[in-house]
């Protein structure tokens, strides 16, 4: 079974629904033992860092998320909120990956919003897929590059499209709405 | 690179697409899940789904339909048409609808996009806009397109900007159904003004409409209908063109 984790965030039933659609079991679930027994984690969603970090801490979620050994994948915020520090309201975050969120500056229209293409793919959540392949993005903010960067993606800069570090995996994109090759990413997570 | 956006828009009521389809190999084109299902398969980067009903009393009907739209659909949609209010809003983002739209609503109640970028965060609210010029300026239509207004478009979507809306959806009246091409020097000036994105509608015809209004009009998207369901231009056809013309498609 796959825990979705369910912290009050958008976009959480949308992950429902592509697990659903790949024959997947999945609960959308806060329930702290379904979360630490659960073979996968995903923990995704959009709204805004600061608040949904305090919704998290209010319900003791976050050293959930940060003791958690099974592989867990962070999606959209999900992924923000793994990284250490967030813009977005000056946000002390869960500091699993060592990165830094940023706000998008530039003449170039924000958010980000849709298909662009990653590159530099690492790691088995990237099996089969093609480098330059398009996923679709929604986001403001997004993560810097370091050594824990597992793709890449060029909007005014180049930015971690996502990120790995032992059993946690982070998208900055939308598997769930990335078409064929966001299915394929989620089959590969799944297979772990 | 950040692709330009190609997006069919599908009219429902009472939970059927109303323009006329003409799709090939589709079981039941009035169904607005296979025929979106269809458009995603055949390249589709979004898709946009206008409740032309929208009556209180057709709201639950909409919110399940997006339901089914969002379990069977693995690229991003908006939901339209007759929003007024939060709760119509969170009955919908709790069906899966990735973004919804509003328009008469916003004009009538700024606060309305202020309360619904707060609540659900701004890529979530589309500001649609159906504009009309009249010899002087471009104005502002409500219920669509029936009720003129003296408010100006350029000055309605800033304002909606500072509110908290995370895209405009911009509808000329002088160029939809005419099949003519976009307005293209309306969408141009609106999109240097604004910083989020801005998608067009109204006056698709012909695969060198959607060229021009990426380049010329400087859309960050482009939103048609009937050229889509009869056929005319096929998804492939026009991302194959765009892509010789050096514009980023996916």
């Amino acid at each position: 079974m796959i825990a979705i984790i369910d912290y009050n965030a958008g976009n959480v039933r949308s992950v429902k629904f592509a697990l659903d659609r790949l024959n997947v079991e999945s609960e959308i679930t806060s329930d702290f033992d379904k979360i630490i027994r659960a073979k996968k984690v995903i923990f995704p969603g959009v709204g805004e860092a600061s608040t949904t970090m305090k919704f998290l801490e209010d319900n003791k979620l976050n050293s959930l998320i940060t003791n958690l050994k099974q592989p867990v994948l962070g999606i959209c915020l999900g992924m923000q909120l793994l990284c250490n520090f967030s813009e977005e309201g000056n946000t002390k975050c869960l500091n699993i990956l060592p990165n830094k969120v940023l706000k998008f500056v530039g003449n170039q229209k924000i958010p980000h919003i849709g298909w662009n293409r990653i590159f530099d793919l690492k790691g088995d959540l990237f099996k089969s897929i093609e480098d330059g392949s398009h996923v679709y993005f929604v986001h403001s903010f997004f993560a810097n590059l370091n050594v824990n960067t597992s793709a890449t993606c060029n909007y005014i800069y180049n930015f971690s499209a996502a990120l790995q570090k032992d059993n946690f995996f982070a998208v900055q994109f939308h598997p769930e709405k990335s078409g064929k090759i966001g299915e394929q990413i989620l089959k590969n997570f799944i297979a772990f | 690179m950040l692709t330009k956006r190609i997006i069919p828009c599908l009219d429902i009521k009472d939970g059927r697409t109303v323009k006329g389809v003409n799709f090939i190999n589709l079981r039941d084109a009035g169904d607005p899940v296979e025929l979106g299902k269809a458009y995603a398969e055949q390249g589709a980067d979004e898709l946009v789904f206008l409740d032309i009903t929208a009556t209180v009393e057709k709201r639950k009907t909409l919110a399940e339909l997006a339901k089914r739209i969002a379990q069977n659909l693995n690229i991003p949609f908006t939901v339209g048409g007759g929003i007024g209010s939060i709760a119509d809003v969170e009955i919908l983002l709790d069906s899966g609808a990735d973004k919804i739209s509003i328009n008469t609503a916003a004009v009538k109640r700024p606060e309305l996009i202020t309360e619904l970028a707060k609540s659900f965060g701004n890529q979530f609210v589309v500001l649609a806009v159906d504009t009309r010029f009249d010899g002087t300026d471009w104005f502002v239509y409500l219920n669509g397109g029936r009720t003129a207004t003296t408010i100006k478009t350029i000055d309605w979507v800033k304002e909606a900007q500072e509110r908290g809306a995370g895209e405009i959806l911009l509808t000329s009246m002088n160029h939809d159904g005419t099949k003519n091409g976009f307005a293209v020097e309306l969408t141009a000036k609106i999109s240097e003004n604004l910083s989020i994105p801005l998608i067009a509608s109204g006056g698709a015809g012909t695969k060198e409409h959607f060229s021009e209004i990426f380049t010329t009009g400087k859309a960050d998207a482009a939103l048609a209908a009937s050229i889509f369901h009869f056929g005319e231009i096929l998804i492939p056809d026009l991302k194959l063109f765009l892509k010789q013309k050096n514009i980023a498609i996916r």
